[in-house]
């Protein structure tokens, strides 16, 4: 071969769009399969849980992070190393209360959404990226951290940013030993 | 721009997803499943093929498609060429790639080969879907002999 053909601007380009494409199209189909959009939310969630089972092995492998001390470092970790790892965003980290359990990923842009222009009509409470949330809270449930995870804001919805809500809820071993006792 | 594991892990999910929902396990539950990831690989391939840079869009001959389906679509989406091509000259192309990678994390040999075509439904789709955004009609079918090589057919449709 002559020229590198992977190595063209242009096929970079369609290897980056073809997750956000593909994701696009999961969403339409599953549009069609649930009329209502909380079951559309719900079965995105439910996937991206999957996904995030396995993703986070992924992602240990591939970002060598020690061991995290605190939430904070979690929520951290989550933002600057694994969003930019497979989305090439930072979202900004805000902790939201006293007992520094409760966090916000606020997300300026948000490559999901690269070809959606508005939610379609009658799917206002659609969470379109609610996929995130699952991934998210399935990777987290791997390394023993029980959370909650849902989008508090969302531009689609006509907000002004995208927010992602985690909330940590106690840590899963904490439960077991308490009941061996 | 998002990692190229991301599609990987998410396909994976497509299908496992897709195929618990159905209410009907037999062949022909099957079936539905199926022509709906192929749906969605048709929907991906169009929206790709409208990416493609303009001179891919002027080629002379269908063979010309094909390669071009082969080499240049096959390293953006997989990061590697199809491995072999072969035609009868009459509008029907074998392509065959000797370690898929959406298979490749599977297995290798026999294990799974019955799991194998719901591994391949959407490419087929997404080949489809790019042929058709550069004006050929074509109907794409996969087999597997043992993972994780597979051939996709692809037959021409004639107006």
């Amino acid at each position: 071969m002559s020229r590198p053909a992977h190595r063209r601007p242009e096929y970079h380009k369609i290897n980056k769009d073809l997750f956000v494409l593909t994701y696009g199209a999961l969403v339409a189909q599953l549009c069609k399969d649930y009329e209502k959009d909380e079951d559309v939310n719900k079965y995105l969630d439910t996937m991206g849980y999957g996904i995030g089972t396995r993703l986070v092995e992924d992602f240990l492998a591939r970002s060598c992070v020690g061991r995290c001390h605190s939430y904070s470092e979690i929520a951290d970790i989550i933002a600057q190393v694994a969003f930019k790892m497979y989305l090439g965003i930072t979202p900004s980290v805000t902790c939201n209360n006293a007992s520094r359990n409760e966090f916000s990923l606020i997300l300026d842009k948000n490559p999901l959404v690269e070809f959606v222009e508005e939610l379609p009509t009658g799917r206002s409470s659609l969470c379109y990226c609610n996929l995130l949330c699952g991934i998210i809270r399935g990777a987290l449930e791997m390394v023993h951290l029980a959370a909650d995870v849902t989008f508090l804001q969302d531009r689609l919805k006509g907000d002004k940013v995208t927010e992602i809500g985690i909330t940590f809820l106690k840590k899963l071993d904490e439960k077991k030993y308490r009941r061996k006792k | 721009m998002a990692d190229p594991t991301l599609f990987e892990f998410l396909h994976t999910e497509m299908v496992a997803e897709l195929w618990a929902q159905d209410p009907d396990p037999g062949p022909g539950g099957q079936k539905t499943s199926l022509l709906v990831l192929e749906g969605m690989g048709f929907r991906v391939g169009q929206a790709l093929g409208e990416r493609l840079p303009r001179e891919t869009l002027a080629f002379r001959e269908e063979l010309d498609i094909l390669k071009f389906l082969c080499k240049d679509l096959w390293v953006a989406v997989f990061h590697k060429q199809m491995d072999s091509l072969r035609t009868n000259h009459q509008g029907t192309y074998v392509l065959q790639d000797n370690s898929f990678p959406l298979l490749v994390r599977m297995a290798s040999g026999l294990q799974y080969l019955e799991e194998a075509p719901k591994f391949l439904a959407f490419t087929c789709g997404l080949l489809r879907g790019t042929l058709s955004t550069l004006g050929v009609k074509s109907l794409v079918t996969a087999s597997v002999a043992a993972l994780p090589s597979c051939k996709f057919q692809v037959v021409i449709q004639k107006p």
